[in-house]
């Protein structure tokens, strides 16, 4: 089906998906590793749930890396603080939980408005095996019922960079009510941004499903029911743990593409009709106008993609359902797609799509990544905020990949919006005459 | 346990890796988790470094811990070492790397390296980021300059008549606030008294340069929080004076000309004759006579807040109403120079504690980093950054020095911009009823953003001040307390004829004259009479 769609749409030079590689070769690599912790999550999460507050336990490193990753001073509401870990609880002078205890109380008297208290592990915190969830049940009780108390590990010995989105909506699925036997609803699961998740909602709703439930909900109390009845499906390849708390709730996982670029969205689409025995024409009707402009809006920047080649490092976990992107509806060239884990299973539609060969590399090691990205003398590269200026003070074109996660990028309508965004690097540098 | 919202400070292997990224030929081995490699992008975006700091991390993660840690790092040092083969190495841990006591000193010399390998140790749950870079360069300087001191007692060779006396300068690093240009400024000064130049550290100095680094003359101390401690070392072990007098302002700059020369043993004067550069001129001219008085409130590292005291005193004119530091090592110089003008300094890392400080006092200009313009910006107080911490915006692409005379002029100009200029002042006051230079006009020279005081201007404005609960200016009657004066209905339309700017001033001022004198109601008169008492 996805075939013929493309095909109807009259797609680019390399849009119908070659043979694809479920078995693409991979190079595994261990070594240092230039990616964020998972305590940058926090900063979409807080903005998504609007009345939690993100309490990391760790140190004076976490608090400055949250305030420089963020490259901004406050400016916006901040719904979390780090409390800092100091000689005193080391030395055992300090009862750790009665501290944390004083903290938290203090900051809920400032912040009456916080319904949801995440306390989040850091590095230091699980190196001293600081037992944040004994902590978050004590507080719980306490607090109950206007504040819910709950834990999970933003720390970089165990998540990198979204795996710390992972880790907070695995925290929230066992509180989430249980749905009645006959609910039958289908979960969204992941962070989009609001207008996304409202197009999502229309688009299924098109397809006749009304019963849809997002996780994490704008909200502490509307998070969604789950129980035996719920399919879910997921909207960001980095859910590892979620998806199995989700399993463990008898929810049952909808197999799909991730929803980035025409073909991705599509095929997400597809996915949910056939699991809800939706027909073919619905599906064609539902998505065709949707289709034909995010097609209209890739279009736009195919000239300037088509034939390149690009280079990624590992960031997000976005980067194979991005790479099939560029590959299938842009015709770029993949040299290498890093990625910091690759879950074979939640991407296999996606690396079935991928062309024949790709070279996947799993895990880091920078500078031997570093040498071959310059050997093959790339087009583009998608890299961390470390190394973007380093590599463009070299002559090679970069595109951040944190912007990847800051940008609405999902979906039909921001289809154009993510390709735009690799082009820009490109149009840029054609431009300035120096 | 405390709670942070937002630090001024680092950690001190911040600091480390900023005396790292500033020199050449240096290769720092830090064992650190995965995620502590986000300090790359202070130095890669921030200050817009075109080159990866040369730092190699372990990056950690938990299934190492269960295994070889310490294996880890021995290979991450000789693979920094094959692949870059710098000069010499800082090996050390981050704050996690701490905990897991795995003692780099010791795994970094069973090596063997053919380089210096010099340990550092930075307690990550005291210090901070200024102590982590102090702390760093001395070892460094120690280390190696440390085979070149003299034995005890030595007595320097006089230097050869008809040759230059040579100094070092000692402080800038990457990262620092208007570091790059300073150093310029000051190079100019020293350059046209005939000063020789050896070595800048750690400013893109190899160690080898380092190891030079006692045949100098004399040392300037350029950044007291970075250089400090390495200085009094260099002091002691090569008998080498230093120039303390950090050259920001006008008065600092010639005093500090006046120091070179006693060390070099040239004459001053002939370079104290020179002009010395606008400030002066325009700080008399007769547009600045409205920033007499101006109540401006100070906070920032203490270099640079000590700076700002003595010119808003001695070359603006004006009244500092509140001083303080986050640099507690420095609490003592801050605390003795707010004593001076009459004030409590303010030493304290919490950023919160500030905000309530200048909402209390309701300064007419606010000095400070880039977290006090953000405080200013919601109380909507002029405000100039004057110091770390740094922002992308703190490295211009021109040339802006604190230092010098040519620093002087920056600042005159980037203090004196956000403050209303003077005949626009007056025509505020004289036509505040006017359709277009109303309250909510803002002025001219503030641009787009400067308009709309008014409550419901967007949603910036911010937790930190719900969190602060700080005062507002324009506290609504209705909400006052029991027991307060209550506002007459004629009163507060009199109020609100007094322009914006001063509006919140005017108001507590009145209430404060009410409370005082037991006054239930305040009336026109009651706000004039307050008026007469304040003054101005």
């Amino acid at each position: 089906m996805i075939r013929g769609q493309l095909d109807s749409l009259a797609l680019p030079v390399d849009a119908s998906p070659k043979t694809g590689c479920a078995n693409p070769p991979v190079l595994r690599e261990r070594g240092q590793r230039e990616v964020f912790c998972g305590l940058t999550g926090i900063m979409w999460l807080h903005r998504k749930i609007q009345d939690a507050f993100f309490l990391i336990v760790g140190s004076r490193t976490c608090a400055h890396l949250m305030q420089s990753a963020a490259g901004v001073m406050i400016f916006a509401e901040p719904r979390f603080a780090t409390a800092i870990i100091d000689e005193r609880d080391l030395a055992g002078l300090a009862d750790a939980n009665e501290e944390l205890d004083r903290v938290v109380v203090r900051l809920l008297e400032r912040r009456p408005d916080i319904k949801l208290l995440f306390l989040v592990g850091s590095c230091p915190s699980e190196v001293i095996k600081l037992d944040l969830s004994r902590a978050a049940q004590r507080l719980s009780q306490q607090l109950h019922p206007a504040v819910r108390v709950l834990n999970y590990s933003g720390s970089g010995i165990e998540t990198t960079f979204t795996q710390g989105e992972d880790a907070c909506l695995a925290a929230l699925v066992p509180t989430l009510p249980e749905a009645a036997a006959n609910h039958d609803s289908l979960m969204v699961v992941g962070v989009l941004a609001d207008a996304v998740e409202d197009q999502f909602r229309r688009l299924l709703a098109g397809l006749g499903i009304e019963k849809v439930t997002f996780l994490p909900a704008r909200r502490a109390h509307e998070m969604p029911a789950i129980g035996h009845s719920t399919r879910y499906i997921l909207v960001q390849p980095f859910l590892t743990d979620t998806a199995m708390k989700l399993e463990q709730r008898g929810a049952k996982r909808i197999d799909a593409p991730f929803p980035l670029g025409a073909q991705g969205m599509f095929g997400w689409l597809e996915a949910v009709a056939k699991a809800y025995r939706i027909s073919p024409v619905t599906l064609e009707n539902v998505t065709r106008a949707p289709m034909e402009r995010a097609n209209r809006a890739i279009a736009r920047y195919r000239d300037t993609l088509a034939g390149r080649r690009i280079f990624f490092f590992p960031d997000s976990q976005l980067e194979i359902p991005i790479a099939r992107f560029l590959a299938n509806e842009l015709g770029m060239n993949l040299i290498e797609v890093g990625t910091p884990y690759l879950h074979r299973q939640h991407l296999a539609a996606d690396l079935a799509l991928l062309p024949e060969g790709t070279q996947l590399s799993e895990g880091q090691d920078v500078d031997r990544q570093l040498d071959r990205c310059r050997k093959s003398d790339p087009d583009l590269v998608v890299c961390g905020l470390g190394l973007a200026n380093p590599l463009e003070a070299e002559g090679i074109t970069t595109k951040w990949a944190i912007e990847l996660v800051f940008t609405p990028i999902q979906g039909f309508e921001q289809a154009g919006d993510l390709a735009e965004l690799f082009a820009r690097p490109l149009v840029r540098r054609a431009r300035l005459e120096m | 346990m405390h709670l942070t919202v937002w630090t001024y400070e680092g950690p001190p292997h911040v600091g480390a890796m900023r005396i790292a990224t500033a020199m050449r030929g240096l290769h720092y081995v830090l064992h650190a988790p995965q995620g502590d490699t986000y300090a790359d992008l202070l130095f890669t975006m921030i200050e817009r470094r075109n080159k990866r700091p040369p730092v190699s991390y372990t990056t950690f993660q938990a299934r190492d811990l269960g295994g070889d840690t310490a294996d880890l790092f021995q290979t991450a040092c000789a693979e920094a070492y094959e692949r870059y083969k710098p000069q010499a190495m800082i090996v050390g841990a981050s704050c996690t790397g701490e905990l897991i006591q795995d003692d780099p000193a010791g795994l970094a010399r069973a090596l063997g390296l053919p380089i210096p390998v010099i340990p550092l140790e930075l307690p990550s749950y005291q210090k901070k980021e200024n102590w982590g870079a102090a702390e760093t360069f001395y070892q460094l300087v120690r280390a190696l300059a440390g085979p070149h001191v003299p034995p005890p007692g030595s007595i320097r060779a006089p230097r050869r008549a008809g040759e230059p006396a040579r100094c070092n300068i000692l402080g800038p690093s990457a990262v620092g606030f208007r570091h790059r240009d300073d150093l310029l400024a000051v190079s100019h000064i020293l350059e046209r008294m005939g000063v020789e130049i050896h070595v800048v550290a750690p400013w893109e100095c190899t160690p080898a340069d380092l190891a030079t680094v006692g045949e100098a003359d004399f040392n300037i101390v350029l950044y007291p929080e970075i250089a400090g401690q390495a200085a009094q070392w260099l002091k002691r072990s090569f008998n080498q004076p230093m120039v303390t007098t950090v050259p920001i302002g006008v008065g600092a700059t010639r005093d500090f000309i006046v120091e070179v020369a006693r060390c070099a043993g040239i004459d001053p004067a002939p370079f104290l004759a020179e002009p010395p550069g606008r400030l002066p001129w325009y700080s008399r001219s007769v547009d600045s006579t409205y920033l007499t008085g101006k109540r401006v409130f100070i906070f920032g590292d203490a270099t640079h807040a000590l700076a700002a005291a003595r010119i808003c005193k001695e070359e603006l004119g004006f009244d500092v109403v509140g001083l303080g530091t986050y640099s507690r090592e420095f609490a003592r110089d801050v605390r003795q120079m707010a004593t001076c003008l009459g004030l409590e300094a303010l030493i304290t890392d919490d950023y919160l504690e500030v905000e309530a400080k200048i909402a209390e006092l309701q300064p007419e200009l606010v000095l400070g980093s880039q977290m006090e313009r953000h405080i200013a910006k919601r109380l909507r107080i002029p405000c100039a950054v004057i110091s770390a911490p740094v922002h992308v915006q703190d490295f211009p692409a021109r040339y802006a020095p604190q230092m010098g005379f040519d620093g002087a002029d920056v600042i005159f100009d980037t203090w004196v911009h956000p403050l209303m200029m003077g005949l626009e002042e007056h025509l505020l006051g004289m036509f505040r009823d006017d359709f277009e230079f109303h309250d909510g006009a803002g002025s001219s020279h503030l641009g787009h953003g400067s308009h709309a005081p008014s409550r419901e201007r967007a949603p910036e404005p911010v937790a930190a001040t719900a969190i602060a609960a700080a005062p507002q200016a324009d506290v609504a009657v209705a909400e006052l307390p029991a027991g307060e004066p209550v506002w007459a209905a004629e009163a507060e339309k009199e109020l609100k004829k007094i322009p914006f700017f001063v509006r919140g001033k005017a108001r507590r001022n009145t209430e404060a004259f009410a409370r005082e004198r037991k006054i239930s109601t305040i009336t026109v008169e009651t706000l004039y009479d307050a008026k007469a008492h304040f003054g101005r």
